[in-house]
Parts: C-alpha cells; sequence; structure tokens
C-alpha cells in the first residue's frame, strides 16, 4: 500500500461527520487478543515475532473482513512513514517504536485497522467519526467473531482473554472518545471535570498518546477496567458520560457567547488571524489556534469555514504529513515555514474581513 | 559490568530521580531485588500503592500485607515453566511472559488483579470456535494445551544446542500433534530451520 494514498483523504476520524460531531470528534474501540501457542510480544523471540506475524496474517486472510484489508509492513518503514500513521491513529506511538516484525492491517475507509505484535499479538481496533460507539462495537464484534473462528485465542475461563499486561485482562476491551472541549478549557471548568471522571474510573488522555498533555483542547475519555463487566456494560459506562459532557461544554460555549462576546470573538478572530498570515508555526500553536477557529465556526463567529476542512488541517499540519504532502523531509524550522505556508494557501491569505462576521 | 555490591555480572541499571539529582546503579539480580523491596517498602504507604494500582503502580509495588521479604525473594524466584518467565522479572516489567502466567502465578496475580480491575471474574464474551478436529474439547481449553507449545519449542531449542536431536525431534512431534489437533494440520508454527538441522543430526 503507498502511504502517499492516504494524504489524500483525512480518515474516518476526522470526518467531521456523525451524531454530536461538534464536540465529538470520534468513536473507537478497540480488543487486545493473543495467540494461545507464542509468548507474548515483549517476551518472543526475533522468530517468534514474525512467526506469530505471519500466521495471523495467513489467517486472517481466509475469513471474509480479511479480503478488504491492505497490509503495511511497519517494521520495514522508515520513522517518517511511521509517524505518519501514528498521525491518523491507525498505529500506536508504542508500536511506532517497537522492534522487529510488527505490521498493520487498515480497511478502505480507514475505519479498521489491525495491529500485529504492539504489546499483544494483535489489537483491533475500529474506529467512527461523531458519537458512534454502538457502531463501532457492533462493527468490531463481527471483526472479532471472523477472526476467532480461525485464529485460537488465549482465553482462560475465569480471567477471560489473556493479555501481556494484566490491566487488560478480561474483556481486553477500551472504549474512547475523542472530544473537543474549548469552553470548558477557556471557563476553566476542565480540571473539575476530570476530577469527576476519575472517580468513577474514567481516564483521561490528550489527542496523541499517553501524555496528559492534552493539545488543542482535544480530549480522549476511556475506561480503565476491563474485568468483571461486560462489553456491552463498559461501552455504556463510557457512552453514558459522554452526553454529560456534552452539555457541560455546550453550556460553557453559551456562557462564553453570552457573558464574554466580544473577548470570545476577538480571541477566535485572533486565531484566524495568525494562521491566514504567519510566516512560521509550530504544531503546537496550529493545533491550539484551529482548536480556537473550530469553535469560532461553531459559534458562528466565522464564517465561510467548513468544519471538515478544519479537522483535515488538524491533521495535514502534522510533521509527517506535513513532509509527505511536500514530497521532501524537512527539519523543525523548515516545517515551521512549510506549516505557515500551507495553512496560508488554504485560507487563500484572502482579506480577513469577508470571513470574520462583523459584530 | 560488575555489580556495585559485588562480583557478579550487573544485569540491571536502575536510574533513580531523587529531587531533581540523578543517581545511577548497576545491580546484579540478587543485590536488584533487595534494593527494589527495600525502596519500595520506603516509599509506599499502603494509600499510596492502592492509588497507583489503576495506573500500573501496583504491577512493581508490594504484592501484600504480611509478605516478608523472605517470601517475596522465593516467590520472585518462581519461573513460568513454559515460557520460563521469573515472578521477579514480570515485577520489573508489568508485563507477562506467555498466557500460561495466568494459570503458573493465578495466587499471586489474584490480589494485584481485584486491586487493578475490582473483580476478579470475567462476564463478557467468550470464544466459541472449537478444535478441528472431531472430538477434542472446545476451547478454552486449547489454550492449557497450546501454552504448552511455548515450553516445548524452548525445549527444542535446548536439544538442538546439546545436539540432543533424537529429544529435539520429540519435542517437534508433540508441538506438532498439538497445533494439528487445535489450529490444524496446515498450520504448523514450528520453524522449519530447526528441522533441518534434525534432519542432518540423525544420519
Amino acid at each position: 500500500m503507498k502511504l502517499e494514498s492516504l494524504t489524500q483523504s483525512i480518515g474516518e476520524w476526522l470526518r467531521g461527520t456523525g451524531p454530536e460531531s461538534d464536540i465529538v470528534m470520534s468513536s473507537r474501540v478497540r480488543l487486545a487478543r493473543n495467540v494461545a501457542q507464542y509468548p507474548f510480544v515483549s517476551r518472543a523471540s526475533e522468530q517468534d515475532r514474525a512467526d506469530i506475524e505471519r500466521f495471523l496474517r495467513e489467517r486472517i486472510a481466509t475469513v471474509p473482513i480479511g479480503k478488504g484489508l491492505e497490509y503495511i509492513d511497519v517494521g520495514h518503514l522508515e520513522e517518517i512513514d511511521r509517524q505518519f500513521l501514528v498521525e491518523r491513529q491507525l498505529i500506536s506511538r508504542e508500536h511506532a517504536d517497537a522492534q522487529g516484525a510488527r505490521s498493520v492491517a487498515i480497511d478502505r475507509m480507514e475505519q479498521v485497522s489491525l495491529m500485529i505484535n504492539e504489546e499483544d499479538h494483535l489489537r483491533i481496533q475500529c474506529m467512527h467519526s461523531g458519537l458512534d460507539l454502538r457502531g463501532a462495537w457492533e462493527q468490531i464484534k463481527v471483526v472479532d467473531d471472523q477472526i476467532e473462528k480461525v485464529v485460537p485465542y488465549a482465553f482462560h475461563p475465569r480471567w477471560g482473554y489473556l493479555t501481556a499486561c494484566p490491566t487488560n485482562v478480561g474483556t481486553g476491551i477500551r472504549v474512547s472518545v475523542m472530544l473537543h472541549l474549548p469552553a470548558l478549557v477557556i471557563t476553566r471548568q476542565i480540571d473539575k471535570v476530570f476530577r469527576s471522571l476519575h472517580k468513577i474510573s474514567l481516564a483521561v488522555r490528550g489527542l496523541y498518546g499517553e501524555g496528559s498533555q492534552a493539545m488543542g483542547d482535544f480530549y480522549q475519555i476511556s475506561n480503565q477496567t476491563t474485568l468483571g463487566r461486560t462489553e456491552e456494560e463498559l461501552v455504556e459506562q463510557v457512552g453514558d458520560v459522554v452526553p454529560v459532557l456534552i452539555d457541560y461544554e455546550r453550556r460553557a460555549r453559551e456562557f462564553l457567547v453570552r457573558e464574554t462576546q466580544q473577548n470570545v470573538h476577538d480571541q477566535v478572530s485572533r486565531a484566524f488571524g495568525i494562521l491566514r498570515t504567519a510566516q512560521t508555526i509550530s504544531a503546537e500553536e496550529t493545533m491550539q489556534l484551529l482548536s480556537r477557529v473550530r469553535m469560532g465556526v461553531l459559534l458562528g463567529l466565522i464564517g465561510d469555514v467548513k468544519l471538515a476542512d478544519i479537522n483535515s488541517l488538524l491533521v495535514r499540519t502534522q510533521p509527517a504529513h506535513l513532509q509527505k504532502l511536500r514530497g521532501m523531509e524537512l527539519d523543525t524550522n523548515d516545517r515551521n515555514i512549510e506549516r505557515a505556508r500551507y495553512l496560508r494557501q488554504h485560507f487563500e491569505g484572502g482579506d480577513a474581513s469577508s470571513r470574520v462576521i462583523a459584530n | 559490568m560488575k555489580c556495585q555490591h559485588c562480583d557478579k555480572q550487573a544485569v540491571f541499571h536502575i536510574t533513580e530521580l531523587e529531587a531533581g539529582a540523578v543517581r545511577e546503579l548497576h545491580l546484579c539480580e540478587d543485590h536488584a531485588r533487595n534494593y527494589l523491596n527495600q525502596s519500595e517498602s520506603e516509599v509506599e504507604t499502603p494509600e499510596e500503592a492502592a492509588e497507583g494500582a489503576v495506573g500500573g503502580g501496583a504491577l512493581t509495588g508490594p504484592l501484600g500485607v504480611g509478605q516478608t521479604a523472605d517470601e517475596l525473594a522465593l516467590l520472585d524466584q518462581r519461573a513460568c515453566d513454559m515460557c520460563g518467565i521469573t515472578f521477579f522479572e514480570f515485577r520489573n516489567q508489568g508485563r507477562l511472559g506467555c498466557p500460561h502466567d495466568y494459570v503458573q502465578f493465578e495466587k499471586e496475580l489474584e490480589p494485584l488483579i481485584a486491586n487493578i480491575h475490582g473483580s476478579t471474574e470475567h462476564t463478557g464474551r467468550r470464544p466459541s470456535r472449537g478444535p478441528t478436529v472431531a472430538g477434542a474439547e472446545p476451547l478454552p481449553d486449547g489454550t492449557q494445551d497450546l501454552t504448552r507449545v511455548i515450553g516445548l519449542r524452548r525445549e527444542m531449542k535446548e536439544s538442538i544446542a546439546l545436539e540432543d536431536y533424537e529429544k529435539a525431534r520429540e519435542n517437534r512431534d508433540a508441538i506438532r500433534s498439538i497445533e494439528d489437533r487445535w489450529i490444524g494440520p496446515s498450520a504448523s508454527t514450528a520453524s522449519e530451520a530447526p528441522a533441518a538441522e534434525m534432519e542432518r543430526g540423525s544420519e
């Protein structure tokens, strides 16, 4: 598979469609599975890893969902290409940085991805745009059922699906939603919200990776425990809290518009102005400003910009995407210049007054 | 590199961050175990241990109340019959070695898993797949049987290293019969390279 072909699309999670897509970017379910006759990845030899990879690949090719998958040999990719897949959320940072034989299989919609030899032998992921945990769960169930027919999963009657780390044992399920919560950040309510999420044992992460520092007000909420409750119950646990968070964020947005209209309008317009005129700009600043502009579009303070465009810029201004689009490797300085150029070109460098709606 | 406290090979290289200062330790397995047991009991209160449970802290923390250092040391030396990982290695890395560890270390893992998940009983989906050979028990008994392959593969490697090709062939045949039963004859996962060596050795 040519990675370049992926740059033409933006992938499922940034499509900007689906229920509640003004706040919920994407819904994701992943299952951790292992093959019974091999050691877990961290203890597998180079030969074992190659055998696991081949075994899973050959087996999955024999079931219906296997037919529509394209494999990428992650073990032999350049670093920039691995980074590219991380930015698209098709593989994890751990998978990108790991050693030895490993691969990822992706369907054409970029909804399903199968990571082979991440922390577990197989990580099945299913992602839907907007709030659609149920849809993602129903889809991943089909994938898992088909693979289970041809792969002997490691399973224990009491412990459930056996995983390399006991934190995933049981269902092996991680249910998560990616939320855009700029108004809760601006009104400084976000920490309070996170504290209450921790109390009901839900985890909160930033957009890329495990670090808690969220980039551009994007947060991922997911279940912490995987044993003792059914998959459906865990899907519900995360699903139940999302409407509450959506309600908080909406109310915070209304508050901002009602109480600090001028201030918000100013912030959003400045963010838009910088994005359209900067000559050099970092990935972090871009994310931060795009987040503000995204909110501005949703509040009706900026016209003539589509949500899907903002979403697409979020990923296309990431380091690896930018270099892929440019067709060459660039150092940090050159990337910042290229990023600014790409943004100016995208917004056509037009005159600001036509786009920022007058008060 | 030698251990800082004795003449054995240092196999654990620990970097401690203390109030901004970095301290490096190079220890053999025994001294590393002593050091880690000691520093854990000094540093972590039970509340902190519980607090860290979900975040993974429980994986490397003390296992239970009332366990003496000697008991821990004994436990740490226990190894999995299949993949050979010791409980000490698991506690260090936070990752298990193979599916059989959940059987081998069931008692030791129980409090840990209860701490992380607040439960010790899976209630979710179960594989429905049966074996490819009629009459065999359905999974999950297959997991028990199949994980034996991990141990047999290890034995086969050792046999080849010792040039005991007779034993290696027995290992290989045992692997094949288990795999044939659960995965089907076409999918033997035993590497072909050692097989070639075995044939040569028998001449």
